[in-house]
């Protein structure tokens, strides 16, 4: 079956939409990342979209799900790259993205994250998290 | 107004949405629609494309290029043969569905077009029309 790839940096999980998605390929998307998440333990999750040319409320909602999964899963999820043309298009459409995290690029969401999992580390105490091991 | 070429596709399957996306896309692009009107007039075909698959029970769309001596258009006609829908002023208010989306599609669809119009009745079928003019 046709999948989207994710791939393992360290504690991130990076997925990179090169693809015109059919919905029931954002489906499994959703999905397979969930599962990863999971096994490999990951803290983030870092999705690509700057390929994307259309992102309809379908594609939104499947971010919105991926975030709030994730979250609840103990890992961030940060969207990059969105196009200006998709960003303007969304919110007009009425979907604003509410609880997902976006970055203007790859960089930027690592910062970000880097950032994110400092603090986590702070307020928890370093070396109580056993799930760090990457 | 003129009406330059005419093509009629089906919308039956969840890969037929994408190929609606695609076509759409082309024709905008031969138009000479701006980035943004573009994928604004993709994202309401793809809303749409979606409706006709969930709802309607699989249909067609037919692309339509318009001309007049200082604009151009983009008119696209989706229709299907199935339940049709009650009460059309209800089904475009955001966040009605009777499904399992957002309730985006159709108000969305109308609020990414320049013109809107709908004809149902229970157990005829919907058709629903917009254009985006350059």
């Amino acid at each position: 079956m046709e999948r989207i790839p994710i791939l393992k940096m360290g504690p991130v999980l990076l997925v990179s939409i090169q693809v015109d998605m059919h919905d029931q390929l954002a489906l499994t998307l959703q999905d397979d990342l969930t599962d990863r998440i999971v096994k490999t333990h990951a803290r983030s999750v870092l999705i690509d979209i700057s390929s994307l040319e259309v992102v309809d409320s379908f594609i939104g909602r499947m971010l919105g799900n991926i975030a709030a999964m994730s979250r609840v899963l103990d890992a961030e999820t940060v969207v990059v790259g969105m196009r200006p043309a998709v960003a303007i298009t969304l919110v007009e459409l009425g979907m604003s993205l509410r609880g997902v995290r976006t970055a203007l690029n790859v960089e930027r969401a690592m910062e970000m994250l880097q950032v994110a999992s400092a603090n986590g580390h702070a307020a928890m105490g370093e070396g109580t998290d056993d799930r760090r091991p990457d | 107004m003129t009406v330059a070429r005419t093509e009629k596709l089906p919308v039956q399957t969840s890969e037929d949405i994408v190929k609606v996306r695609q076509a759409v896309r082309a024709w905008a692009v031969q138009l000479g629609f701006s980035l943004v009107d573009q994928t604004k007039i993709v994202t309401a075909a793809s809303e749409l494309a979606r409706n006709t698959v969930i709802y309607g029970g699989g249909g067609t769309v037919e692309l339509e290029s318009l001309l007049e001596p200082r604009r151009r258009g983009l008119r696209l006609t989706f229709a299907d043969q199935g339940a049709g829908i009650a009460n059309t002023e209800q089904a475009l208010k955001d966040g009605f569905t009777t499904g399992n989306g957002l309730g985006l599609g159709l108000g969305g669809a109308k609020r990414l077009s320049n013109e809107f119009e709908i004809h149902s009745q229970p157990g005829a079928g919907t058709t629903v029309r917009i254009t985006r003019w350059t």
